[in-house]
């Protein structure tokens, strides 16, 4: 039997906008085994990102508990969630999200100020991290100084420093080129198969979508899953 | 201190701002620094002052003199320890600008009064048995190279001499110093005896006395005892303690403490205005990367404290290198001018204060922008992005 890794049950998340009341996620039941690699794909505002958000402690449903790696996301304070979230999960945005002031290296490093490792052992585990994904010579480069693709590497290798069981990357190749993009997914399936890291992935690009084990689609706040081909 | 790089990085995000900030900051810690040391030399005869010492000047103005006779009176007055007077000569050494206070006085009384002055036993001897000797102070000999032996003349302003002549010539018999850190020792005193006989006017006459009181006796009554006794006289007095006298002195020229308040309450309204303008920006400009730094699990409190410390950094920066400057510049002054303006100090206190001020300012400066940054919604700040 596959363990669960996150289980969301009856969650809905309803925003005020204005006057009106807009629901974007409504009574979602989902499981996420342990190891698996879900692309979830969607029209623009059916919800996806949200769900993302949901999952990762960044937001709070209106309805409905989250349940990640055991932790009852709901029931806990902002400050508990700020902390399980650096030790659980790692993040992939669109735009990479580096700070221009840092190196690669320090940007890589940033998750582990938030643990007990000194200096050395940041700076260390930083350049495994860099090696993994490809960029250990780009390790001093400040991210002007880096491409797309390289930029991607180093939000990735951020996000798997602090060892995270999941990622969550919200369109990680939106930004890419063709060729590029591939070369991010592969290396995602390379953390999910070898290094048995659980992705959650939006997107909207459909061959993105193949490099995951399977699709759920998102739409008028609830989910339908297809296996991939 | 795992931060401080990242609070570094972020401070010198915008690097000519950040050297703007730091250079309005640098000016203002300059000016604390040398309105402090200044405001200091204005108080420091205060400070310094003798509680058991009164001054008995002249009621209408310490410019109108007041008769010798009087010290016996005055001495014979109840709960009075000693007695003894000085006047102001105003004169200068080579040319006008080398103004310091000269006195004419009794070197017994006035030592006696004055025990924190200290010199060697056969300088002070030497000294009575000239009348044409003057003894100085060691900041005053220092500042013009003065040693014993030396013959000085010194330029008259008030004091011309019977003969018509307005330099007087002395003999330097002695050195003193002020075992009192508070207190100056920047003087040059000279015989009464000989300056009253020399004089072409004003015979007889004194501009204040300085009096100590018994041990043990009020000195609230024994100012109103000699205020008293003189009341009826040509020369009514007003006797005060050392340090309301010194304190009117220093009122001379103007209120010198609300001056400073008032300069300094300017100058760091200012400094707060431009520099939490460059922390609103600075937060303003990188909303996304705080989002991110709080979705990668920063705490409210941590994101408080970096955007905070970037803030008191800032001033600390400018801050230490302003009191730094100002430090070595108030030393040169008071070397270069301590005959003229003794008291020129940056005290340990002051010191102390003001890296308290650059801290309360850094808070002050970064405290709303700070609170922002805390209550980043990480959702609508990674939308906006």
């Amino acid at each position: 039997m596959t363990d669960i890794l996150a289980r969301l049950e009856g969650v809905s998340r309803t925003y005020q906008k204005g006057k009106e009341r807009v629901e974007v996620l409504h009574n979602l039941d989902l499981q996420i085994p342990q190891g698996d690699f879900i692309a979830i794909m969607g029209p623009s505002g059916s919800g996806k990102t949200t769900l993302l958000n949901l999952i990762g402690g960044l937001d709070r449903p209106t309805a409905g508990t989250i349940n990640v790696g055991g932790a009852e996301l709901t029931s806990m304070s902002n400050s508990k969630v700020s902390h399980w979230r650096s030790t659980h999960i790692g993040f992939i945005f669109q735009f990479y999200n580096l700070l221009p002031v840092l190196t690669a290296q320090k940007n890589v490093e940033l998750p582990l100020l938030l643990t007990s490792f000194n200096a050395k052992e940041r700076a260390e585990r930083a350049a495994i991290a860099l090696d993994i994904v490809g960029l250990a010579d780009r390790a001093r480069h400040y991210p002007r100084e880096l491409s797309g693709g390289e930029e991607q590497r180093v939000a990735i290798a951020r996000a798997i420093v602090s060892d995270p069981s999941l990622l969550l990357c919200d369109e990680p190749t939106g930004d890419l080129d063709r060729e590029t993009a591939d070369e991010i997914l592969r290396l995602m399936q390379i953390l999910n198969r070898e290094h048995g890291k659980t992705i959650i992935m939006v997107t909207h690009d459909a061959q993105a979508a193949e490099f995951a084990n399977r699709t759920l689609h998102c739409d008028k706040g609830t989910l339908e899953a297809r296996e991939a081909a | 201190m795992k931060y401080f790089g990242l609070v570094w990085r972020n401070a010198w995000r915008k690097k000519i701002r950040t050297s703007l900030t730091i250079l309005s900051v640098f000016v203002a810690f300059l000016l604390f620094a040398l309105l402090s040391a200044f405001g200091h030399a204005f108080k420091y005869g205060v400070e310094a002052a003798d509680a058991e010492r009164l001054i008995i000047i002249d009621k209408i103005s310490l410019i109108n003199l007041l008769p010798i006779a009087y010290q016996n009176r005055i001495k014979a007055t109840e709960g009075v320890h000693s007695v003894t007077h000085s006047t102001w000569f105003g004169g200068y050494y080579q040319e006008p600008r080398n103004q310091f206070p000269q006195f004419p006085v009794d070197p017994h009384e006035y030592f006696a009064m004055y025990p924190e002055f200290k010199m060697p036993e056969e300088q002070f001897e030497a000294w009575v048995k000239n009348r044409t000797g003057a003894v100085v102070g060691r900041e005053l000999a220092d500042s013009f190279g003065w040693e014993v032996g030396d013959r000085i003349p010194i330029q008259a302003t008030i004091w011309t001499k019977a003969d018509g002549g307005r330099t007087w010539e002395f003999d330097i018999e002695g050195i003193f110093a002020s075992d009192d850190p508070r207190g100056s020792s920047a003087l040059f005193l000279f015989q009464y005896d000989y300056f009253d006989e020399a004089r072409a006017f004003g015979q007889g006459l004194v501009g204040w006395y300085i009096l100590r009181v018994e041990r043990g006796a009020d000195p609230v009554q024994v100012q109103n005892a000699i205020d008293t006794q003189f009341e009826n006289s040509r020369n009514q007095t007003e006797t005060s303690t050392e340090a309301a006298f010194a304190q009117s002195f220093a009122k001379q020229f103007g209120n010198i403490a609300l001056i400073v308040t008032l300069i300094l309450g300017a100058v760091f309204f200012t400094l707060l205005l431009v520099s939490g303008n460059t922390m609103s920006q600075s937060v303003r400009e990188r909303i996304s990367e705080l989002a991110v730094l709080k979705t990668l699990g920063f705490g409210d409190r941590t994101v408080l404290g970096i955007v905070l410390s970037e803030s008191i950094l800032i001033m600390l920066i400018g801050g230490l290198l302003g009191i730094g400057v100002g430090w070595f510049v108030t030393r040169g002054i008071a070397v270069a001018a301590g005959a003229f303006l003794p008291g020129v100090y940056f005290s340990p206190t002051a010191i102390l204060a003001s890296i308290a001020l650059m801290v309360g300012a850094g808070v002050a400066a970064g405290i709303f922008p700070a609170l922002q940054a805390m209550r980043l919604s990480i959702i609508d700040a990674l939308a906006r992005a």
